[in-house]
């Protein structure tokens, strides 16, 4: 009492490759579009041109300005969409404000501290994947797809300027990715940088809250204004002696 | 010295799968840990901003060093021809690839982005110490392995000493490696020292010998194989020699640091002021994990006996671990010198020592790389013959006679491997 199938005909049959050659078709043009798009549009291109080592982005703080306020701190925030979760240890801070008390004389001194973009920066020597790298304008930046958080770059910087992203992020900039798992820090706002604005800290340093303790600018031109507040008064490099040459300088310390 | 055949281990007994039972709770005790921290980020830990290596690194870095010091007795028999290591040199290898094993699983899943175990093996930056480790680790493997082979395939023995000389090589440079870890690191005051290098060989060694030490007496005690007081006193003088090198390193490190005033703040940290650092240095570093065992090993009465052996043994593994803890912690929680001659403070406490308490599932993924290192040498003596079937004096000591034994204890009876008879043409 077998059933006997019926031989099917040719329609059937062509129904079914219809359905077999479209399903591949659609999967074939959902896996492609993607590729097809990303190479289509011409790669915009930053304000300020190609990065290249012609120039070197840097910052020089006036610590005579600088007094206890923090609207640096506060405008890093804004921009980069970092922000605390009540547990001051493992919250990241891109940047933050430092008291120096000079035991000898008694001098007390305010400054922002973050990554200084070193020239020759250990976090990027130490790095097993080149996720931390130095761009040729000077600006030393974290890859988010291939930092593996191994924390290396945390025990190799000598400014303790980096943060490992300890939690879930929220709220995130669509400029500023970040990742949970990763370790990041300031990033000289490279975004605003390569569309030929200045950074957040230094804008906000720059405006009416602000002291204008700070200013950006091309250290490889002799004419930007930061070259020449530099050539009018000694600057510091903070831990000169291990010789990483900083683009983040300071003055009255 | 005679051929002894090798044999697994039956393994059927319920002992057997009791041990395994607790070994596999380990394994899952540390994935379980792994998985807690990585699905909550890692501010469920101790681990903090300013202490970025926190316990898993202490068990990790650990297991690493006792790894390629746990190869030691394969190279002394297949590098120095010391013909009485030869029985033990498989074992020896088998236990140096598993405690790397279980290292480099802790320290894999201790990673912020463990998921991106294949980024770190496919992009490397050959400047950084890490991107080599990475190389130098999976080449143990291969390279290690590849000795093991050499050694347990009759057919490949004539292979076995090249090829151990080259594993004697690769180890060495391995822990070079590890220690550079540390040496290269120039923004910290407790570490960029050339010493670390050279001092983490020599502390490879004695934690392997020290492990190596109680997986044969445990081993051979519980499968109830013949075990001679030859082996036990060979590893005995190996361990004493090592922890009293051991000891020797850190007195010159600390003395070294002594010498620069700018490590003054560091040296009085670790030696006198630091609290639970200076603590573990002294009570557990030094005195039961260098001084106690080095009295046990000397001492005529105690060095003779196996338990006592085993004691110092497992003192040196506790003041290990403790030595690590004491570096890789101790030396993150001394604050960062951004400013010599000033104080400093901030909201990201700088100027400060940092805090660390270690957290459960930190210490339950190190214990699991344990785990993981014992469960592959207890399931791994079973499924190939990785054991001599006999270690007892009889068949270990060419000059051994039941009536002596007792009274050569202590003689210093190395020999050199025989050199093969040349044939009459």
């Amino acid at each position: 009492m077998t059933e006997t199938r019926e031989p099917r005909s040719h329609d059937a049959v062509d129904r079914v490759r219809r359905r077999v050659l479209a399903a591949a078709a659609t999967f074939a043009g959902a896996a492609l579009a993607p590729g097809v798009r990303l190479i289509s549009p011409a790669p915009a291109e930053a304000a300020t041109g190609p990065v290249t080592d012609k120039v070197r982005w840097g910052i020089l703080i006036d610590t005579n300005r600088c007094d206890d306020c923090d609207v640096c701190v506060e405008a890093c925030k804004t921009e980069n969409g970092w922000h605390g979760h009540g547990r001051p240890r493992t919250d990241p801070q891109w940047i933050r404000k430092v008291t120096l008390h000079d035991r000898q004389t008694g001098a007390t001194h305010d400054l922002p501290l973050m990554c200084v973009h070193c020239q020759y920066p250990p976090c990027e020597d130490v790095c097993p994947t080149g996720a931390s790298f130095r761009r040729a304008d000077g600006i030393v930046l974290v890859d988010k797809h291939t930092c593996i958080g191994c924390r290396y770059c945390m025990m190799a910087c000598p400014y303790k300027a980096r943060s490992f992203v300890h939690e879930d992020v929220t709220d995130q900039k669509s400029y500023m990715p970040r990742g949970k798992g990763t370790v990041e820090s300031c990033t000289m706002c490279v975004h605003r940088v390569d569309s030929g604005r200045i950074p957040a800290c230094v804008e906000a340093c720059g405006g009416t809250d602000g002291k204008g303790a700070m200013v950006f600018g091309d250290l490889n031109d002799p004419e930007s204004d930061i070259s020449r507040e530099a050539g009018r008064h000694m600057v510091t490099r903070i831990r000169a002696d291990l010789g990483l040459d900083p683009g983040v300088l300071y003055r009255g310390i | 010295m005679r051929e002894i055949p090798f044999s697994p281990l039956p393994g059927r007994s319920a002992e057997y799968y009791t041990l395994l039972g607790w070994f596999a709770l380990m394994v899952a005790g540390g994935l379980g840990g792994a998985w807690y921290m990585e699905h909550h980020g890692h501010w469920v830990t101790g681990m903090s901003n300013e202490i970025v290596w926190g316990t898993p690194h202490v068990f990790a870095v650990f297991l690493i060093v006792a790894a390629s010091g746990a190869l030691n007795v394969a190279s002394i028999a297949s590098v120095f021809g010391r013909v009485h290591y030869k029985p033990l040199s498989p074992l020896s290898a088998l236990v140096s690839l598993a405690l790397l094993a279980g290292g480099l699983a802790v320290l894999v899943l201790d990673l912020g982005r463990p998921d991106r175990l294949i980024v770190a093996m496919t992009t490397y930056n050959f400047k950084s110490i890490f991107a080599w480790n990475i190389y130098l680790y999976t080449g143990f493997f291969v390279v290690v392995g590849i000795y093991i082979w050499m050694m347990m395939e009759w057919r490949m023995n004539k292979y076995k000493s090249p090829v151990g000389v080259f594993a004697f090589l690769w180890r060495l440079t391995l822990t070079t490696g590890t220690g550079s870890i540390f040496g290269f690191l120039v923004a910290r005051q407790a570490y960029d020292a050339a010493i670390m290098a050279p001092m983490f060989i020599i502390l490879s060694f004695t934690y392997g010998i020290a492990i190596f030490y109680l997986v044969v007496v445990s081993t051979y005690t519980w499968s109830e194989r013949p075990l001679g007081d030859f082996v036990i006193r060979r590893m005995r003088n190996m361990l004493r020699i090592f922890v009293a090198a051991g000891l020797y390193f850190v007195i010159v490190f600390n003395l070294t640091n002594l010498y620069a005033t700018e490590h003054h703040g560091v040296v009085r940290f670790i030696l006198l002021d630091g609290g639970v650092y200076t603590t573990l240095f002294w009570v557990v570093q030094v005195f039961l994990g260098g001084i106690v065992p080095l009295v046990i090993l000397f001492q005529p009465g105690l060095g003779h006996n196996r338990q006592a052996i085993g004691l110092a043994a497992a003192l040196v593994l506790v003041g290990g671990v403790c030595q690590m803890y004491v570096t890789i912690i101790g030396g993150q929680a001394y604050p960062l010198v951004l400013f010599p001659g000033m104080d400093v403070s901030s909201s990201f406490f700088d100027g400060v020592v940092a805090s660390y308490t270690p957290s459960l599932p930190e210490l339950l993924l190190g214990l699991g790389g344990i785990g993981l290192a014992l469960l592959i040498v207890t399931l791994a003596v079973k499924l190939l013959p990785f054991l001599p079937d006999s270690l007892a004096d009889a068949d270990m000591d060419r000059r051994f006679h039941p009536d002596e034994h007792a009274a050569h204890f202590d003689e210093d009876d190395e020999e050199e491997e025989p050199q093969p008879a040349t044939k009459a043409a």
